[in-house]
């Protein structure tokens, strides 16, 4: 079954449920879409562990949201839908194993079957499910598997998005996509990449890998125009539920408020005809005031905590989120945190950026030495953001023949065409002032 | 389940070894050796030759083909293998990255193919 729409449930086409039973069609629709983002990963979560395969559990989860679907407007919600859909679930998974012989992930069908009707009726304690989709998250982002594995089964899996949409994401082609779910769970089963929760010498390591998944996944679709922005909400989604799963971690907290500090900004950093607009340039009145209350409150909490590299991006976010324009910002502050995020996680990236806080805080100078300075290391050789932040400060100092030639660099090693189309702007007024 | 735990490393880095340290190395293989098989992991095992003893065999349109050598030249050469029993693959990566040549060459470990009983 495919998406039709940007919505996660899965639609049937042109349906809506105009005229069918008594319902109110937004308010079906929009409960299905609720409980589908609630529930998808729960359920597959607890039902791999029963049935030990991704395959069996991710069909029957999907049989399941389509027979509520069908039955849910007719007869109304039943009064635990989630124990419905889980049960239905573990019907559908029965069935099919009975039925169908031929199983990408499942080597014993009968050993499954037994398992599938051995389990409880009702596994609705809360820890104990809570515990699955911790599993689950640390099983899809285990070091064995490529960083792209990891990301595309957290989001299939556990956010249960289809592989058309996670292809679309990532402008991958649907096949591909598909073909490296399928490699992913096989290498899951004939490795045996065991589907537990790290003991907690490990926890820390771990986390680092779920972490970084997240986070591919938010950067993936903060760059995007359009449709893959949901990708971003998806790993807000994501940060929220590790948050509830392991609330002793600061730097969950820390990614979380990176994530949502960077969000608010999301429609004021590309001009309507997409092309990046300058964060001193940016209109401050149309940043999500709601997200940066949330993420400077998760900031603090998580920096109190302990200051991980997470953290520290997020206070550095949040100094911007509060400061009411790029003149008032308090650029020392921020060169202070660049020093502490340095230390804990060494870049050239990183110190290009404290270089343009430091331009900011004690003059363009003093930012242009560090930068010909990470230059003649050669660190970010063809890098595009390197002569463009070069060409930049050059502009800022009225020098325009050294920022044309910068410009010029810069447009060398820039690949995305609204970022040539900003740099080829700003070439064209550096070279008017000549 | 199976795993086999494949040794690779530079021959030349194991040439370059003093006495006194391949002494060590030795040893040290020796110790993780029969702690796998007091923990009852240990299925199999063995030092290799170095590969310039390697022999390549082809059988083609019915000719067997010998040559001389490894099958393909690389960095790093296969220098032994442990066969070991592992709960799933995080217990087979701890137990790999004990091998004592872990910290200059690299092990790779590969799940052994379960074959369907007959």
């Amino acid at each position: 079954m495919t998406a039709g729409g940007r919505g996660l449930f899965p639609r049937t086409p042109a349906a809506g449920y105009a005229g069918v039973g008594a319902q109110p069609v937004e308010f079906a629709q929009e409960n299905l879409d609720r409980i589908y983002r609630e529930h998808w990963g729960r359920i597959v979560a607890t039902l791999i562990r029963v049935a030990g395969s991704f395959e069996v559990a991710e069909e029957a989860a999907q049989e399941a949201f389509t027979a509520a679907l069908e039955q849910w407007p007719r007869e109304g919600m039943p009064p635990n839908p989630q124990g419905w859909l889980m049960l239905t679930a573990r019907h559908k998974a029965i069935d099919a194993l009975r039925r169908k012989t031929r199983w990408e992930d499942v080597r014993d069908p009968d050993v499954v079957l037994a398992a599938l009707e051995q389990m409880p009726a009702f596994e609705d304690e809360e820890n104990v499910l809570e515990d699955d989709r911790l599993r689950l998250i640390f099983t899809c982002c285990h070091p064995a598997l490529a960083t792209e594995a990891q990301v595309a089964l957290t989001l299939r899996t556990l956010c249960g998005l289809t592989t058309e949409q996670i292809a679309r994401g990532f402008l991958t082609p649907a096949p591909t996509m598909a073909q490296r779910l399928v490699r992913a769970q096989q290498k899951i089963r004939d490795a045996g990449i065991p589907y537990r929760t790290p003991p907690r010498a490990e926890l820390a390591e771990r986390l680092a890998a779920v972490l970084l998944v997240v986070y591919l996944v938010f950067n993936e679709g903060y760059n995007a125009a359009g449709e893959g922005r949901a990708l971003s909400d998806e790993a807000i989604r994501l940060g929220r539920l590790l948050g509830e799963l392991l609330p002793g971690e600061p730097e969950v907290r820390g990614l979380l408020a990176l994530m949502l500090l960077h969000d608010a900004r999301r429609d004021a950093r590309r001009s309507s005809d997409g092309e990046p607009v300058l964060l001193e340039e940016q209109d401050r009145r149309s940043w999500d005031r709601a997200k940066i209350r949330e993420g400077l409150a998760l900031a603090g909490s998580a920096l109190r905590a302990a200051p991980g590299a997470y953290s520290v991006q997020a206070a550095i976010a949040a100094v911007h989120a509060q400061a009411a324009s790029a003149g008032q910002t308090d650029w020392a502050q921020i060169v202070a945190l660049y020093d502490v995020l340095l230390r804990l996680q060494p870049s050239p990236v990183i110190e290009l950026n404290r270089a343009a806080a430091v331009a900011m805080a004690s003059g363009c100078e003093a930012g242009l030495r560090l930068i010909e300075e990470i230059e003649r290391r050669g660190d970010l050789r063809g890098y595009y953001l390197l002569p463009a932040a070069r060409a930049d400060l050059l502009r800022r100092l009225e020098r325009w023949g050294p920022a044309a030639e910068a410009y010029r660099e810069a447009l060398k090693l820039a690949t995305q065409e609204a970022d040539r189309r900003f740099l080829a702007k700003r070439l064209a007024e550096v070279e008017g002032e000549l | 389940m199976q795993y086999l735990l494949l040794i690779y490393g530079a021959e030349s880095d194991w040439n370059k070894l003093s006495e006194a340290e391949a002494g060590k190395m030795t040893k040290a293989f020796g110790e993780f050796s029969q702690g796998i098989v007091a923990s009852g992991h240990y299925k199999g095992g063995n030092r290799l030759h170095d590969v310039a003893k390697a022999t390549t065999v082809r059988v083609r349109n019915g000719k067997t083909l010998t040559t001389d050598g490894p099958f393909a030249e690389t960095k790093e050469q296969l220098g032994g293998y442990y066969l070991i029993e592992a709960r799933d693959l995080d217990e087979a990566t701890a137990i790999a990255a004990r091998i004592p040549s872990a910290h200059f060459g690299s092990i790779e470990v590969r799940p052994v193919f379960e074959m369907p009983r007959p």
